[in-house]
Parts: C-alpha cells; sequence; structure tokens
C-alpha cells in the first residue's frame, strides 16, 4: 500500500492535455444539450468527472438521498475570538521576514442562500506560494519553499459578514493528473454557516487565468456562469497606495433551513 | 413538509479539498470533542474505502453532534481545546491507512424517541464536492424503526448509516464512497 500519488491514479501522466481537453469539451456540450432541451442549470461541480482522474473511484454512483434536517443539521458549531486571533488573518505576517510575490488583500463576504450575511463564523484559507509550491511533505514540485511564508489563515467574520485577508499571490502548479497538467493559482477557502449543512470548501481563482480552460478540476462545474462564480474580481477600492492589490470575493452558501422549518413548527 | 422558499442567491460552488489540507486545516486535539480521560468518553472510529475498496489516506472528516444529554450546544473554543469546554464539533484527517478515530460521548436524543445519531461531513483528494451523512448509534432499536431517514431505505442502506458497538464500547463504522457497500449519503433543501 504506498500513498504515492502515480500509484493511486495508474491512469495519471498517461494522458495528454489534448486529450484530456477533448473529454471536457465533450461533457460540456452534452452539459450545454442537455440545458437546450430545458434541464436545469447546474450550480455545482459533477463528482463523478472522469477527466478529473482521482475523481474515477471517488465519487458516490448513487443520487444523493434528499432528506429533510433534522435537530443536529439545523445548527453550526460555534467559532470566535477564542478561537481565531485577529492576526491570523495576515498570512505575510506569521515569520521574521517578509515573504517574497505580490502583495494582494483578499476581501469578500460569507452570505447565505436568502442573501443574509453569516456573521461570527470561520473562515480558513491555505495555499501555495509565490512559486507555487505548498508547504506539504507530499508537495515535491521542485520550486523554492518560502520560509517566510506558510500560506495559511484563518477569519472570522464580521457582523455582515465580511472577511479580509492580506496574503501574496499564488502561482500556479503542476499536478500528475495527466502529462503536463497545471493547476490554475488558487486559494482554498473552507466555510461554515449557521447549519451545518451548509458546510464547505472551495477553491478561489484570480481573474483572466490561461490556464482554467485546460483545468479538469475548475472544469468539474460544467455551468460558465457557475464557474465564473469561483473568480474573484480586481477591486481597486480594495487595492492600497503603495502596499498591495486587492480582489474582492462574495461566497454564496445553500440555504439555511431552520428559519422556515421552525416557523412551519409554529403554525401547527 | 411544507415547500422550502426559494432562494435569492445561487450558492457558490464547492471543489475538492485537494491533496495539501495537511499543514492547514488539522489543529492539535482536532479529534477529541472530550478528552479520553473524560468518564464517559468513546472512541469512533472506521476506515474510508474507495470504489475498489481500497484504503483512501487522503481524507478529511468533520463531526457535529449534540451532547451526552442531547443538547445542542453553542461554545466557541473548538480550536483551542481546552479539555473541559464541549463543543460538539470535531475534524480528522485520516491516517496512512485510511483510518479515522473522534473521541467523543454518545450523543443523546435531541427529543423524546429520535434516534440520536452524529452528523459526518467526508472531504477528499479526488472528491470534487463535500458529502453528508450521518451515523447512528445502534442501540434504541425502537427509535431506529421510526426514524424517517432509515425508514426511506433498503436493508443494505440502512445498515451504511448505523455504526456497530464493540467490545470495548466503541463505535465503528467504516465509509465507502463508491462500491457495492456505497455509503448513503444525503441532500438537504435549499441546495441551489
Amino acid at each position: 500500500m504506498s500513498t504515492n500519488n502515480k500509484t493511486l491514479d495508474p491512469a495519471a501522466t498517461t494522458a495528454s492535455q489534448e486529450d484530456i481537453s477533448a473529454e471536457i469539451s465533450s461533457i460540456h456540450e452534452d452539459y450545454r444539450q442537455q440545458v437546450l432541451t430545458g434541464n436545469k442549470a447546474e450550480t455545482q461541480p459533477r463528482v463523478d468527472f472522469a477527466p478529473y482522474r482521482s475523481s474515477l473511484l471517488r465519487h458516490p454512483t448513487k443520487n444523493l438521498h434528499h432528506t429533510d434536517p433534522e435537530t443536529i443539521e439545523l445548527y453550526s458549531p460555534a467559532f470566535g475570538q477564542r478561537d481565531v486571533h485577529a492576526l491570523e488573518s495576515d498570512l505575510t505576517i506569521q515569520h521574521n521576514g517578509e515573504p517574497i510575490g505580490e502583495r494582494i488583500v483578499v476581501s469578500g463576504r460569507v452570505l447565505d442562500g436568502d442573501g443574509r450575511p453569516v456573521a461570527g463564523q470561520l473562515v480558513e484559507v491555505w495555499q501555495a506560494n509565490a512559486a507555487g509550491r505548498y508547504v506539504h511533505k507530499r508537495d515535491q514540485h521542485p520550486a523554492p519553499i518560502d520560509p517566510n511564508f506558510t500560506g495559511v489563515g484563518r477569519a472570522i467574520t464580521g457582523a455582515n459578514g465580511e472577511y479580509s485577508f492580506t496574503t501574496i499571490k499564488p502561482a500556479p502548479y503542476p499536478w500528475k493528473n495527466h502529462h503536463n497538467a497545471w493547476r490554475p493559482a488558487h486559494i482554498h477557502f473552507s466555510l461554515f454557516g449557521t447549519d451545518f449543512t451548509q458546510r464547505m470548501i472551495t477553491q478561489m481563482y484570480f481573474p483572466g487565468d490561461p490556464l482554467f480552460a485546460l483545468d479538469p478540476i475548475y472544469q468539474s462545474i460544467t455551468d460558465q456562469e457557475a464557474r465564473d462564480r469561483l473568480v474573484a474580481t480586481y477591486d481597486h477600492s480594495i487595492t492600497s497606495h503603495e502596499w498591495a492589490t486587492g480582489y474582492n470575493w462574495d461566497i454564496v452558501l445553500t440555504g439555511s433551513n431552520r428559519t422556515w422549518m421552525e416557523e412551519e413548527e409554529g403554525e401547527h | 413538509m411544507a415547500q422550502a422558499p426559494e432562494l435569492k442567491l445561487v450558492p457558490t460552488p464547492g471543489q475538492t479539498i485537494g491533496p495539501f489540507y495537511g499543514y492547514a486545516l488539522p489543529f492539535a486535539k482536532d479529534n477529541e470533542l472530550v478528552n479520553q480521560a473524560h468518564p464517559n468518553s468513546v472512541r469512533l472510529h472506521g476506515v474510508v474505502y474507495d470504489g475498489k475498496g481500497e484504503v483512501i489516506p487522503d481524507a478529511l472528516l468533520e463531526i457535529w453532534q449534540a451532547d451526552e444529554a442531547g443538547n445542542i450546544v453553542s461554545e466557541q473554543g473548538s480550536l483551542v481545546r481546552d479539555g473541559y469546554t464541549f463543543t460538539g464539533w470535531g475534524r480528522t484527517a485520516v491516517d496512512n491507512i485510511g483510518h479515522y478515530t473522534f473521541t467523543t460521548v454518545n450523543p443523546g436524543a435531541t427529543e423524546e424517541g429520535k434516534a440520536p445519531f452524529i452528523m459526518l461531513t467526508v472531504f477528499a483528494r479526488g472528491l470534487l464536492n463535500r458529502l453528508f451523512t450521518r451515523i447512528y448509534l445502534p442501540e434504541d432499536t425502537a427509535a431506529l424503526a421510526n426514524d424517517p431517514l432509515l425508514a426511506s431505505l433498503s436493508e443494505t442502506e440502512r445498515k451504511t448509516l448505523i455504526a456497530t458497538r464493540e467490545a470495548d464500547g466503541s463505535l465503528r463504522l467504516d465509509i465507502h464512497l463508491q462500491g457495492e457497500e456505497e455509503t448513503v449519503f444525503l441532500s438537504y433543501p435549499r441546495e441551489s
């Protein structure tokens, strides 16, 4: 039993980018035809998406079982100032020196599907450094580790659901899905809502990345409008004079079920 | 059950947790909802498998549950784990052989006659979006028989959600992302 990625994915590295891109195009074309015939637009990635080879044996083949949330599922764990220090949202001050790279600020709001701010809740981020290297023992990409950059941050959202991270713009990096595979630059985000059923982990991308079309993880979202929701916007009002450029990215969680189910309960 | 109201905003898509969360998301005592020395501490454990029955060594699991009396708590402090505050939430990365362990307590019934369960969320490299499921305690067979979710499942499916009580009091439940023993994963209203 090995934990080597190549061993886990025997298909890895044998396919070319052209093969992967052709598979993606074919799935997307089928999706467009389905929408034209009246199917609802998809808003989430497909878990069954063969161009991302590691997904082949790791997705459920049965439909998710629809259930009405009960008790614990209508609530979420509480996080707050006890859990997270305010300085943890600045990824550039965790070591003795300044990290190398392009200093950026990423700010936005966490909202629920009703447009309500998710206040006082935990946001976690992690990312590669300016050379495309993660501080992770299994990242073997021969790019330099930056001794002044770990790439991990946390924040608690404010009263209006707002968050803000100061960091370094991550670089693209190679991976073993297929030959010459490169991930677009991204920041991983982990989010909680007011109900634990809103829990999500996702990736934020940067506008105009030339690797978007080639990436089977990003393209596992078949709908262009849905894919666009993962791309931050350059925002000059977040950019600060002689200090950092700024990006805005708002995150929308699924809808809370507590309020409407309680209201209904009250009507009996 | 009434129809859930329409969403005003479209939810942001999820993405895989990827392979490199290991230095970012785990934290000290992340899987200890209670200290092992707690008189009623229970080990909840199992193995995460893929569709070929191979163990998955790069999954991250989270649980969320009521306390022993069935209270849903709202306590900060999960990330600092002082050993005294029960927050009801825990996280763990599986080990190299796909095995996970939480130290917790048996959740109580949140309402009289309800079957107690623990909510579980699964993230993994290769899994493009998180999965939700439930881990039921095996003891209250009358409550299990009356549970609306379990009642809507076949016997084979039902088994994937009910933990086994081991001789030492541990709860055991394996997770199968795919295959003959595929775990029943859940969706909820208002996801899109």
